[in-house]
C-alpha cells in the first residue's frame, strides 16, 4: 500500500515535469474542461446567491398572508382572459370582512402613482398606497416619527399621509415633516408620520412610497380601480382552509353559478416559491447540460492531445520501457498526466468562478457565493474526465514496441 | 559455473508484408561472466536483432535463451521488463537520455522502476555518476553536456542497477574518435572491475578493444574470435 502511494507520487512528479515542459499546450488543452466546470460552478453559485437573497425576500412576503387579486401571480399566456375579469371592489372586501372566520386580519389595498410636492421640492411617479388599520398588522409597519392613522382617519378617508423613509429625506431634507402639508397630485395631505426603513423586496424599494387611507384614493384619484384584499391567518396550517373559505366567499359575493369559473385569483407566497424552484431547477438542468457537453468536448480534446503527446514522446516511452518500465507503469504515467491536466483545468475554473462570484456580489444587486458542493462536483467531474479520456491514449503508449520507439526520430 | 548467457538455436523471423525476413537463422552463443565481447556485422546482418534478443527487448521466434540459467525465451512482456530493469544496462548510440531531466534524474530512472526509495536512489545514482567521473555535472541537463559526457551519463544509468550485463549498441557512433576512445576506456575499466560487456559495432578499431569478437553475417555467426590480451 505504501509503495503504491510512493509510486503514485513518483508518477505525479513525472507527469508534472512533462506538463511543465509544455505549459501553453497544457493550458489550452484544459480550456474545454475549464468552460465545463466554470458553467456548472458559476450557475450553481449564482443560484446559491439567489437562494440566499431572492428566496428569503419571497419569504418576507409573509407565508401567512393570502392575496385576493384580479390577476394570478403566475399568469402564463392567459393574460387576456384575466383582463376581462371584473375588478375586485371594496364591496367584495366588505363582504369578506363581515363573514370570514379563518382570518386574523383582513385589509383592502390599492395603489396609484402620483407626483408629490412640498414647497419647491417635487418627486414624480411616487407609489401611493391605500391602507387601513388592519394593513399595519398584516404588513408589520413600524413608525419612525409621528404616528400611524387613527381609526377615524381611515373611516372618514381623511387626507392624512404617512411617508416612506426615503421620501422624508428627499422632500424635507433636514426639516421636521410632521404637521407639514404636501400635495399628492393636486390634493393637499397632512403628514402625520414617517415609516421606519423597510429595505427592498425583489428589487422593489419599500421606502420610496407614501401611505394614505384607502378610501381617500378612491375619492381623490378615481373610483374605477381594482383593489387587492390581503388576508392574514394565524399560522401556515390555516392557509388551506382560509383559501377555501375565501374562494367560497368571493364566489358568493360575485354570485357565480356552479359551472362558472372563478373570476378572481387567490395568491399566496407558495406560488412564487414554486415558480422560483421551477425556474432555478430549469437553470440547473441547462447548466449541467452545457457543462457536461463542454466536459465531453474537453475530454475529447484531452484524448487528442494525449495521443499527440504519446506520438511525440515515443522515444521517451522506448527509453522508459528499455530501462524496465512495465506496461502498467507507462499506462499509469499517462493517465496521471491527463488527470492532472484536467484537475488543473478544474481548479482554474473554480478560481475563475470564485472571482465571478465576488464580482457579481459586488457589482450587481444579487448576492452570490460558491457552494462547496459545486466545487467538489467540479473537481470530481474534471478528474473523472481526465481518467476516462486518458485511458485510451495511455494504453496506446503502453502497447508501443520499445525497439521501434528507440529508433524513432 | 554456468554461462551468463546461453543462446541455443535462436531463430527470428519477421513478417514484412507478405515477405518473411529471416533475421536470425539459428544462432548458438555462450557468453561467460566478465567477458568483454564485440558483436560485428554489416547492416542487415542480424546483429541488431541479436542484440535486441540478448537485451530482452525482443523475443526469439524459436530457440532457447537462458540468462543466468533463467529461461528468458518464454517470458511475457512484464517479466522481460523486470529482467531488463535488474539484469541489463543499455548504452545506445544516440544516448537516449530524457532531454528535460537532469543527469542525476536520468541515472535514477532504472531505480525508480525497481522501486528504490527516493533518498536511497539519490545516493546510488550519485555513486554511479562518480564512477564515470561526472559527479560535478549531476544537475546539468543533457543539452548542457558534451556528447562524451552524455554518453557517460548513459553509462552511469546502465550501471546503476548493478546489472549482470552491459549492452552497448554502437556507443561511439555519434562521437568523434577522441571522445569515442575515451568512452571505450570507460568500458575497459568497467570490464576490469568485473562487469560483463557486449559492444555492438561495425567499426574494427572499436571491436578490437574487446577480448572476443563475434561476427554475424546473414543471420548466422560467421566467426567467433578469441583475441589475445592487448
Amino acid at each position: 500500500m505504501i509503495s503504491f502511494f510512493i509510486r503514485l507520487w513518483e508518477n505525479i512528479l513525472i507527469a508534472v515535469r512533462a506538463l511543465a515542459q509544455n505549459k501553453m499546450r497544457t493550458i489550452l488543452t484544459t480550456l474545454g474542461i475549464i468552460i465545463g466546470v466554470l458553467t456548472v460552478v458559476s450557475v450553481a453559485s449564482i443560484i446559491e446567491g439567489l437562494n440566499k437573497g431572492f428566496a428569503s425576500q419571497i419569504a418576507s412576503i409573509g407565508s401567512n398572508t393570502i392575496y385576493v387579486q384580479k390577476y394570478p401571480w403566475v399568469a402564463g399566456r392567459d393574460w387576456f382572459k384575466y383582463r376581462n375579469r371584473p375588478n375586485i371592489t371594496m364591496k367584495d372586501a366588505k363582504y369578506i370582512q363581515e363573514r370570514m372566520k379563518n382570518a386574523e386580519a383582513i385589509a383592502p389595498a390599492t395603489s396609484t402613482r402620483r407626483s408629490i410636492k412640498y414647497r419647491n421640492n417635487s418627486l414624480t411617479a411616487i407609489g401611493v398606497s391605500g391602507v387601513t388599520m388592519e394593513t399595519e398588522k398584516i404588513e408589520g409597519y413600524n413608525i419612525d416619527e409621528g404616528r400611524y392613522f387613527a381609526p377615524l382617519e381611515i373611516a372618514k378617508n381623511k387626507n392624512s399621509v404617512v411617508i416612506g423613509y426615503e421620501i422624508k429625506d428627499k422632500l424635507f431634507k433636514n426639516r421636521y415633516p410632521i404637521g407639514e402639508k404636501i400635495r399628492i397630485g393636486t390634493i393637499s395631505y397632512t403628514v402625520i408620520g414617517v415609516m421606519e426603513k423597510r429595505g427592498s423586496i425583489l428589487g422593489h424599494n419599500l421606502d420610496s412610497g407614501v401611505y394614505v387611507p384607502v378610501g381617500s384614493i378612491f375619492r381623490n384619484f378615481g373610483f374605477h380601480r381594482s383593489i387587492q384584499i390581503m388576508v392574514r391567518v394565524k399560522d401556515p396550517s390555516m392557509i388551506e382552509p382560509a383559501m377555501d373559505e375565501l374562494r367560497f366567499l368571493m364566489r358568493v359575493s360575485r354570485k357565480l353559478k356552479p359551472h362558472e369559473e372563478d373570476n378572481f385569483s387567490i395568491n399566496q407566497q407558495e406560488v412564487l416559491t414554486d415558480m422560483y424552484k421551477k425556474l432555478t431547477g430549469g437553470l440547473y438542468t441547462a447548466a449541467i447540460g452545457i457543462g457536461m457537453l463542454s466536459l465531453l468536448v474537453g475530454g475529447i480534446g484531452i484524448m487528442n492531445i494525449m495521443l499527440v503527446s504519446v506520438a511525440e514522446r515515443r522515444r521517451e516511452i522506448g527509453v522508459r520501457k528499455a530501462l524496465g518500465a512495465k506496461r502498467v507503469t507507462i499506462t499509469f504515467q499517462f493517465i496521471i498526466e491527463s488527470v492532472i491536466i484536467c484537475t488543473i483545468g478544474g481548479i482554474i475554473a473554480i478560481l475563475i468562478s470564485y472571482l465571478f462570484s465576488v464580482l457579481i456580489d459586488k457589482v450587481t444587486p444579487f448576492p452570490s457565493s460558491v457552494p462547496l458542493w459545486s466545487v467538489l462536483m467540479g473537481l470530481g467531474f474534471s478528474t473523472f474526465v481526465g481518467l476516462f479520456f486518458g485511458i485510451y491514449p495511455a494504453r496506446q503508449a503502453a502497447k508501443l514496441n520499445p525497439i521501434e520507439c528507440l529508433h524513432y526520430e | 559455473m554456468d554461462a551468463l548467457i546461453n543462446l541455443k538455436d535462436i531463430v527470428k523471423t519477421y513478417q514484412v508484408g507478405t515477405v518473411e525476413v529471416h533475421a536470425l537463422r539459428g544462432v548458438d552463443l555462450q557468453i561467460q561472466r566478465n567477458e568483454y565481447i564485440s558483436i560485428m556485422g554489416p547492416s542487415g546482418s542480424g546483429k541488431s536483432t541479436l542484440m535486441n534478443i540478448i537485451g530482452c527487448l525482443d523475443s526469439p521466434t524459436s530457440g532457447r535463451y537462458e540468462l543466468e540459467s533463467t529461461p528468458v525465451h518464454e517470458m511475457d512482456d512484464n517479466q522481460l521488463a523486470e529482467i531488463r530493469n535488474r539484469k541489463i544496462g543499455f548504452v545506445f548510440q544516440t544516448f537516449n537520455l530524457l532531454p528535460r531531466a537532469s543527469a542525476l534524474h536520468n541515472v535514477e530512472l532504472p531505480l525508480i522502476y525497481s522501486g528504490v526509495s527516493a533518498s536511497k536512489r539519490k545516493v546510488i545514482a550519485e555513486e554511479a555518476l562518480d564512477k564515470v567521473g561526472l559527479s560535478d555535472r549531476k544537475n546539468h541537463r543533457p543539452n548542457e553536456l558534451s556528447g562524451g559526457q552524455r554518453q557517460r551519463v548513459a553509462i552511469a544509468r546502465a550501471l546503476v542497477n548493478n546489472p549482470s550485463l552491459i549492452l552497448a549498441d554502437e556507443p561511439t557512433g555519434n562521437l568523434d574518435s577522441k571522445t569515442g576512445e575515451e568512452i571505450m576506456r570507460v568500458f575497459g575499466k568497467l570490464n576490469e572491475a568485473g562487469n560483463t560487456i557486449i559492444v555492438v559495432t561495425h567499426e574494427k578499431y572499436i571491436a578490437d578493444q574487446a577480448s572476443r569478437i563475434v561476427r554475424i553475417l546473414d543471420g548466422n555467426i560467421a566467426d567467433d574470435l578469441q583475441l589475445e590480451e592487448n
